[in-house]
């Protein structure tokens, strides 16, 4: 501003930057980099610390839960992901044709998107009841005999990626619903046809128009996969028999059930560095991978 | 009227569209459908979606037997802190970072940006070791101050506030006003629409945050809502009305503030692509 002094300004830009400066600094930023150095520590909180190395990376070799955890957190992703987008894709191209009543659709879809994952995740621990559950019930009906769900090591990952597709599908839809606004009218109504057209229309217009979209609702949806940890905590805390146990729920209990703050750390340091990775894909894939008109 | 009078595509959209509702609504009134039936009701085959004696019973033994009032009441002073926090402090930053002009600005946003790439997991153990420390663990001091800043709230408010046009402080300037008065009548009126958007976002992660209250939270008293739905689970497995009353009463005042800002969640979400 106009004829303003160096300091006076210096001191209007502390007081402001200030508070969230602070809280950047004091509560992210130190508490990262404190992370990282803990991995060269073993440490129960108690003992004094004890610098061992890279004895905690050589330990996620040796690590079966670890590597457990690794995978289940992949087969996750790997269930969750296609599904995820292809019902949020299928929604949001419902939704964006001429339909009425899209309010009411729209808050049925979005009110798992904003409840608390504890709550949704009770209630499908009770959907999924093998005994009195609502899910099994129906299966009946249909004359399937439905299997124990959370209680099954082999079908407790199914349940939990049912339950994450179900919450986040208005979501994704929202994030499709946005970009199928963005492509141009003029576009869609130079090809408008009816019945089969309209289905090649989708495939060979709209899917590539889409293209952005798409890869940016996959980046978001890998790095928040990575992070998974309510659902989980809250329908199996892991189990049955490690069969659901997850990167961030390892680095939970190696933390605060186990007191292993540099192993936990560690963990965390593998979470981060694939979220990096991520990040990493996303620069680069935007130039290479997405059509733009 | 439509040119066409029977047109199968939209007949088909319909169809497919009222079904996908269904599979969302339904889970949910299965919720309430429970959570109004007696214990022993729950466990009947076939079960009947339509409570035949509904009954507030469950909601009543969950008050009684459940410290639920002083969760609720925990849930609503962490979040309401935690959002008018993020709001003053983002806005604060945003606004040095948009509206002044000083050496290092950018380098400073650009910092802020890359802490956002790291998952907050990562600090998760050392913030948990300072509140052991601090002695904040099992209090509001340890559930709200390490969340009163946001790095996305931050870059938020930078970009809402950047596109304000400089002429109308300016004059302000002029007039022989500071950047105290700038900031509360001519610059924060402005951003309301960002503000909106901040607030119902914040609000809702904070609302249904759980890793950091369930690290936080040691006693009954200190829980927030999904936290003791989770201890409230394990302890009464079995008695699944009360649970999902539990859950009812978490969903609600979420659910309240949805259907009011409803178009800042949507415009929120969907243009930043972050839920929780």
């Amino acid at each position: 501003m106009v004829g303003e002094s160096n300091i006076k300004k210096a001191l209007w830009v502390s007081f402001f930057i200030f508070p969230s400066f602070a809280g950047l600094i004091i509560f992210t930023i130190i508490p990262i980099l404190s992370s990282f150095s803990l991995t060269f520590f073993q440490w129960d909180l108690i003992t004094p610390l004890e610098f061992v190395g890279f004895a905690n990376f050589s330990r996620l070799f040796s690590d079966s839960l670890f590597r457990d955890a690794l995978g289940h957190t992949l087969s996750f992703i790997g269930g969750y992901i296609p599904l995820v987008m292809i019902s949020g894709l299928l929604t949001a191209v419902l939704m964006n044709s001429r339909i009425r009543a899209k309010g009411f659709f729209r808050t049925a879809f979005f009110i798992p998107v904003i409840s608390s994952w504890i709550a949704v995740a009770l209630l499908w621990t009770w959907m999924f009841n093998p005994k009195f559950g609502l899910v099994n019930y129906l299966l009946s009906l249909l004359k399937i005999n439905g299997p124990a769900w959370l209680y099954d090591p082999s079908w407790a990952m199914t349940a939990i990626i049912i339950t994450s597709v179900w919450k986040d599908t208005g979501f994704v839809m929202m994030l499709f619903l946005a970009g199928l606004q963005d492509i141009p009218l003029n576009l869609m109504e130079a090809s408008s046809i009816d019945g089969a057209a309209k289905i090649r229309q989708f495939f060979s217009l709209t899917l590539p128009l889409l293209s952005p979209t798409t890869f940016f609702v996959l980046v978001i949806s890998l790095i928040n996969s990575f992070q998974v940890f309510d659902q989980v905590w809250a329908m199996t805390e892991g189990g049955p028999a490690g069969s659901t146990s997850v990167l961030v729920e390892q680095i939970y209990k190696n933390a605060f059930r186990y007191n292993n703050m540099g192993y936990a750390s560690t963990i965390s340091l593998i979470l981060f560095l694939f979220i990096l990775l991520i990040t990493l894909f996303q620069i680069l894939g935007q130039k290479k991978w997405v059509y733009y008109e | 009227m439509n040119k066409r009078k029977y047109n199968p595509v939209l007949l088909i959209s319909y169809i497919l569209i009222i079904i996908a509702s269904l599979v969302m609504i339904l889970p949910l009134m299965w919720m309430v459908s429970t959570s109004l039936k007696t214990n022993q009701y729950t466990l009947r085959m076939p079960p009947k979606f339509i409570p035949e004696h509904p009954t507030l019973i469950s909601y009543k033994t969950l008050f009684s037997l459940f410290p639920m009032i002083r969760m609720l009441v925990n849930s609503i002073v962490v979040s309401v802190f935690v959002t008018g926090g993020q709001i003053l402090t983002s806005l604060m930053a945003g606004y040095a970072l948009a509206r002044i002009q000083f050496k290092g600005r950018n380098s400073l946003f650009i910092l802020f940006l890359a802490t956002m790439m790291v998952p907050y997991q990562v600090t998760l153990i050392p913030l948990f070791i300072s509140m052991r420390y601090l002695g904040w663990l099992n209090s509001y001091l340890g559930l709200i101050v390490p969340i009163l800043h946001t790095a996305f709230g931050t870059f938020l408010m930078r970009q809402a506030l950047i596109t304000i046009p400089r002429e109308i402080e300016e004059s302000a300037f002029i007039d022989g006003a500071n950047h105290l008065h700038v900031f509360s009548r001519i610059v924060v009126p402005l951003a309301k629409p960002a503000i909106a958007t901040l607030m119902v976002l914040a609000f809702m992660a904070s609302w249904n945050s759980f890793l950091w209250p369930l690290i936080v939270a040691k006693s009954d008293s200190m829980m927030t809502l999904p936290v003791g739905l989770a201890a409230l689970h394990g302890r009464y497995e079995t008695k699944w009305n009360m649970v999902m009353a539990g859950g009812v009463i978490s969903l609600i005042p979420i659910i309240v503030v949805f259907l009011f800002g409803q178009r800042y969640f949507i415009q929120g979400i969907s243009r930043s692509g972050i839920k929780n």
